[in-house]
């Protein structure tokens, strides 16, 4: 396996070391059907900063999750992450810059249910190469769930599985970090644990973290609102 | 591997289950072979044990049964004995007889005449060679019956009374019968029906005026390869080599292709179950594996570790299906002509993995069709 992050440019203060999407369109479907779920987007997420995007179903948000985490590529526009522009990759490459240099934490945790919370951790070291020595025990501790290092998913709570979600996208240390509705099994506690955490963990990592979700209870850990209608993206009110 | 084993442990409800399948599968595998092997001996031990390249039939006979049929003569022997190639050549004569022994005990006897200094006379592992007109060299399985060295078996209807001089080196049978190797003149004279009751004697034996059998065995030289063509051009037979004349053994074809085919469809089922298990384990862990590849595993990596479950899974449970298999053959009744052997064992082990793994692999390679996309969302 090769190491991306040999490829990609030293961290620089400036906004290229975090996210930059520079006006992204992407239309899906076919004929009757197209919609133009990117008209134009551009956003910048710089290390360390938490940005949620709220807005309604269909507006666009999952769309900018795919263009964001090289899932999908825009048919137009720029994406870079850490300064690698991420259409100059080749199908392959992507899996591979996935994996080194964005983390993803996904509804309802979607951890794998054979694992334990620390195989989740182990399983993604392995696969991005890393160091043999690799202890899942600092992580898990830091989104508090070391107790439970020996625990599969079926015998975690939602906000739990949520919190190793969490510590597995930063196995990697990765450069940006994106979430897809982390609180939509969750109820108002859990929630707003859980998305402080994310918070916290951006600012500790110095990671550039992009959280789309239709929880506007949860806001105020967030360092910028943006809002999403229609494929635009707008500052929140 | 890493997944693949914790998820074996994890599903190890769904994967027992499937395991026990293939134990079974390869339980039955090893009982087809060895009842397969068994049978093999049973019906043309007798003629493997023959230092022979082929035999020459009479030209046109039947296939099957045609060890009964044939009849040649000493004149398509001497002419086959000049074709080039041949080291030796010799006639066979080839009758089944019943036959009663002193105490009562009747058994069913594969004459086999042979000249008695020919290639084809037995070595006998016990007692003496051929000799006397009416000493036999009788297959060691015989000896179950009751029948000894120095047995005196009488031929039914004929009368004709033969002694048992010695026994053969492992087993001889023919169609699922003890061969006995007797002088080819005294076989000439029990085949003629001019046998007189009591042991034959050289009179007797002067008076026969054939000279006549039932197959010429042919013994190429070594290195050379026979004409099989030319030969029986020259001597009006038709020529089968040692393998294809088991199938001139009663019943050899029958019994041995309706084996081969339960063997085939089992290895089909095999491929397909297992193949059908793996479709809906991949499709189970559709989401999971969208996870995976969203998070930036390698379609090798996951289409790897998906071969590597299979591959274990089938390995475990066929050597589990194997030693069940094997423990339950060597307990097989004496009678059940069931002969365990390594080799065609090792080809049925291998062939149930190979065509267990090439169904997992149709299965698995969904893997590389599942889009990373759908890892996104609430759609499970």
């Amino acid at each position: 396996m090769t190491d991306t992050r040999t490829l990609t440019p030293p961290a620089t203060a400036t906004a290229s070391a975090g996210l930059s999407i520079r006006d992204a369109v992407m239309e899906l479907g076919d004929g009757d059907t197209r919609v133009r779920a990117l008209d134009g987007v551009s956003l910048d997420v710089a290390p360390g900063e938490f940005v949620a995007i709220v807005g309604p179903s269909g507006s666009g948000k999952s769309s900018l999750l795919a263009v964001a985490g090289a899932l999908a590529t825009p048919d137009s526009g720029q994406v870079s992450i850490h300064g690698q522009d991420l259409g100059q990759l080749s199908r392959a490459r992507r899996a591979d810059f996935r994996l080194h240099t964005i983390g993803f934490v996904f509804q309802s945790g979607n951890l794998i249910p054979a694992l334990t919370a620390a195989d989740q951790l182990r399983l993604v070291n392995k696969l991005a190469g890393g160091p043999r020595s690799f202890d899942p025990t600092e992580l898990l501790a830091a989104v508090g769930m070391a107790g439970k290092a020996k625990n599969r998913p079926g015998q975690l709570s939602g906000g739990e599985r949520q919190r190793v979600g969490i510590a597995r996208a930063l196995v990697t240390r990765p450069s940006v970090l994106l979430v897809d509705e982390p609180t939509a099994a969750l109820d108002r506690a859990r929630s707003h644990e859980v998305v402080g955490l994310l918070a916290e963990q951006s600012r500790e990592f110095g990671v550039a973290t992009v959280m789309v979700t239709h929880d506007h209870g949860v806001l105020e850990h967030c360092d910028r609102v943006l809002e999403m209608t229609d494929g635009r993206l707008t500052a929140s009110v | 591997m890493f997944l693949a084993l914790r998820e074996l442990t994890f599903a190890r409800g769904r994967f027992g289950l499937m395991g026990a399948v293939v134990a079974l599968i390869a339980v039955l595998m090893v009982m087809l072979s060895g009842l397969s092997s068994g049978l093999v001996n049973d019906g043309v031990s007798g003629l493997k044990s023959l230092p022979v390249t082929a035999f020459a039939f009479d030209e046109g006979t039947k296939t099957d049964n045609a060890f009964s049929r044939s009849v040649v003569d000493s004149d398509q022997l001497s002419t086959w004995s000049t074709q080039p190639g041949i080291a030796e050549a010799t006639l066979l004569g080839v009758s089944l007889v019943n036959a009663t022994a002193t105490d009562g005990t009747q058994v069913d006897l594969s004459l086999f005449g042979v000249e008695t200094d020919s290639f084809l006379a037995p070595a006998p592992a016990e007692g003496d060679g051929l000799a006397s007109p009416n000493g036999i060299v009788v297959s060691p399985t015989a000896q179950a019956e009751g029948i000894e060295l120095g047995t005196t078996l009488t031929l039914d209807q004929l009368g004709t009374e033969l002694v048992v001089v010695g026994f053969t080196d492992g087993q001889a049978t023919f169609g699922h019968v003890d061969v006995a190797y007797l002088p080819l003149a005294t076989w000439q004279l029990i085949s003629s029906g001019l046998a007189q009751p009591g042991p034959p004697t050289a009179e007797q034996l002067d008076a026969v005026p054939t000279d006549t059998a039932s197959v010429i065995a042919l013994q190429a030289a070594d290195g050379a390869s026979l004409d099989l063509k030319a030969g029986d051009a020259a001597a009006a037979t038709t020529t089968s080599t040692l393998t294809e004349a088991f199938n001139a053994s009663p019943g050899y074809e029958a019994e041995t292709l309706t084996l081969s085919m339960i063997q085939v469809f089992l290895y089909a089922i095999c491929a397909l179950v297992v193949g059908a298990f793996f479709t809906v384990w991949t499709i189970q862990r559709k989401h999971e594996i969208a996870v995976l590849r969203a998070i930036g595993a390698s379609t090798r990596y996951l289409l790897r570790d998906g071969l590597v479950q299979a591959a274990l899974l089938l390995v475990t449970f066929t050597a589990l299906g194997l030693a069940a298999g094997l423990g339950l053959g060597s307990a097989m009744p004496e009678a059940m002509p069931f002969a365990l052997e390594a080799s065609p064992i090792l080809t049925a082990a291998t062939l149930t993995v190979g065509l267990g793994l090439v169904g997992a692999a149709v299965a698995i390679v969904r893997i590389s069709r599942i889009d990373p996309l759908d890892a996104l969302g609430g759609n499970r």
